[in-house]
């Protein structure tokens, strides 16, 4: 019984936090919505029960139109880039991976840029050119460096980051040199880079959201050999983990999660690093608890994060990046400081 | 040259094994085996080819010619989960997370035993248990890995190795690195798995070590065996001023007679 508390005592703490955390969201704004009635509008879309709550009409539209797909966003995307960083630093054995490393926001960038700078309209509300020009660039980053930094079979850990910094370095002086001659057009982009919830809404997340489950979903299953996987590559493969596949398996499906992230929102750094490593100071290197931990805390940090993005100077919005930067750093260091120390 | 044939039928059985790296040849026709009950010592000068072997023999390094055989089936053709429950390896130098409990380490040695999403049962924790214990590492189950010694770590990687239940051990150079009583503690663990039935094959550069804990020796220099067989019959002043040339002088142990290498004295 007291080993079964152990066990859920985090998963229930992490989703009680995450449940306030996003309470609080939705009601924040220019619009301030007292937080009973919140509640008690959301009781109301439930099936099976009705709550009498004293709204006006403009309310139900802040809350349900506006809102709540940001808060939904912003939910996912820190999820979908706290999970995948978990298991980029699972696969390389090194808490300073980060969902980026192999070029995902890189290769994101120079697709959002060409589709911007491309005669095709920019819808920025609805499905759009941009997001799935960022996805189909960050994946073709990340298979490229995979591609290249095969030799002999194997793909080594050094030669595949190696190829990362490469790729992310060729996209990103592309993008450079797009911005630097297309002139006024190309500012949008700007806003992609330091990444945001602005422009959050229901069939943008609900187009990301099957690459986020299933990539979760493929991830989780190798939960057991990143375990192994802790060990030196060597050991894992006497202990019969097929070493490669698994690196493969678990860099692709965590690319396309940080890839589809990355299409819903623009590039927004730092979460894919602090956030696994603040879970792994609360529970351990287990990534069957690690991994669905990471993503309920991730959600409630960016919600969080965002939160602050829209108000702290309020009517004007900060870049939920730029904020990740500014908080999140120093943040992370506080934990360096009081934490075990030695893992770095 | 060769050792007369085990009594049982040998649980490792690497015939005219040939490997290279890089296109140079690290093994050239090496054959030994290992039957169960049995501790077997690899010795031989630094670069004769001894890590190189228990590579080849786990599968990290594809042999370029021979055969390895893991219970009369060949390597190549067993997949991997199903080697790790045979044969259990552990390194010169295993790595794991400074922050790891002994205990979650001895654990991970279930893998190969467990489904895809199986959760470890109280069954596997108890085996993890009695590999501690085994090992003599009981003590030390909720230690961080990086508060432990040196022997203490040695007995820690060999329960995570009996926690997989192997039938075959592999252990490269076990004692390096360790003062002499922990050298014998860890030698006695060894010794203690092969009398309980375990085929154990042994890297190990300590001579005088190899001759006293060993039932049977092969001596690699230059990627062959130069013998192979008991002991005595290995560590002989000839073999020796073959393989080491002058520097190493042979005595007796004054109770039991059993070689003793020791480096030259000036």
């Amino acid at each position: 019984m007291r080993a079964r508390v152990r066990t859920l005592g985090p998963f229930a703490g992490a989703t009680l936090l995450l449940a306030v955390v996003a309470l609080l969201a939705v009601t924040q704004g220019t619009t301030a919505i007292p937080l009973s009635t919140a509640l008690a509008m959301l009781l109301d879309r439930l099936p099976f029960i009705s709550v009498a709550a004293e709204a006006p009409e403009s309310w139900q539209r802040i809350l349900f139109d506006v809102r709540l797909p940001r808060v939904a966003a912003a939910g996912v995307v820190g999820a979908a880039l706290s999970y995948s960083g978990a298991a980029y630093q699972g696969v390389f054995r090194n808490p300073l991976a980060d969902p980026f490393l192999l070029g995902v926001a890189s290769g994101a960038a120079l697709g959002a840029s060409i589709a911007i700078v491309s005669p095709l309209p920019i819808d920025s509300y609805g499905f759009g050119w941009v997001p799935l020009f960022a996805f189909v660039g960050a994946c073709i980053a990340v298979a490229l460096v995979y591609a290249l930094s095969r030799t002999g079979g194997l793909s080594n850990n050094a030669t595949l980051v190696l190829a990362g910094v490469a790729i992310s370095a060729i996209a990103s002086g592309i993008t450079s040199f797009m911005l630097l001659t297309g002139g006024p057009r190309t500012f949008p982009i700007f806003s992609f880079l330091f990444g945001g919830f602005n422009t959050a809404s229901w069939p943008r997340l609900l187009m990301a959201l099957p690459y986020f489950v299933v990539g979760a979903v493929i991830v989780l299953v190798q939960a057991r050999a990143l375990n192994v996987l802790q060990l030196d590559e060597e050991q894992a493969a006497h202990l019969g983990v097929d070493v490669t596949r698994t690196k493969i398996i678990v860099l692709a499906a965590a690319s396309v999660m940080a890839a589809a992230a990355v299409a819903v929102a623009g590039v927004i750094g730092f979460v894919g690093l602090i956030v696994p490593h603040a879970v792994r100071m609360l529970s351990g290197n287990d990534y069957r608890r690690l991994l669905p931990l990471t993503a309920i805390l991730g959600a409630a940090f960016v919600i969080a994060i965002d939160l602050v993005a829209r108000r702290a100077l309020a009517p004007q919005e900060v870049p939920v990046g730029i904020v990740t930067e500014i908080l999140g750093a120093p943040f992370f260091l506080y934990l360096l400081r009081r934490g075990r120390g030695g893992s770095l | 040259m060769t050792a007369a044939a085990p009594v049982r039928p040998p649980l490792l059985d690497v015939h005219d094994l040939h490997a290279e790296v890089g296109g140079r040849a690290l093994l050239r026709g090496v054959t030994l085996h290992v039957a169960p009950g049995e501790l077997v010592g690899v010795i031989g000068p630094n670069g004769a080819g001894k890590t190189t072997l228990v590579r080849a023999v786990t599968g990290l390094l594809r042999h370029s010619a021979g055969m390895v055989r893991l219970d009369g089936v060949p390597l190549e053709t067993q997949p991997g989960r199903e080697r790790a429950r045979t044969m259990a390896v552990v390194e010169q130098l295993p790595e794991a997370p400074a922050t790891m409990l002994v205990r979650e380490l001895v654990l991970i040695g279930r893998f190969p035993h467990l489904g895809l999403l199986g959760r470890e049962s109280a069954r596997d924790r108890a085996i993890a248990g009695q590999a501690m214990a085994r090992a003599g590492c009981e003590a030390l189950a909720d230690r961080m890995l990086g508060t432990l010694s040196g022997g203490e770590r040695r007995r820690a990687f060999i329960a995570r190795a009996l926690a997989q239940e192997p039938r075959l051990l592999l252990l490269d150079e076990p004692t390096a690195g360790l003062d002499a009583s922990a050298q014998g503690e860890i030698l006695q663990v060894v010794r203690t798995l092969a009398d309980d039935g375990a085929g154990v094959l042994m890297v190990i550069h300590d001579l005088s070590l190899a001759a006293a804990w060993c039932d049977r020796l092969v001596l690699l220099h230059d990627g062959r065996v130069v013998a192979a067989g008991a002991p005595a019959e290995v560590v002989t002043a000839e073999h020796l001023a073959r393989v080491y040339g002058p520097y190493v002088t042979l005595l007796a142990h004054p109770e039991t007679g059993a070689p003793l290498v020791v480096p030259a004295v000036r």
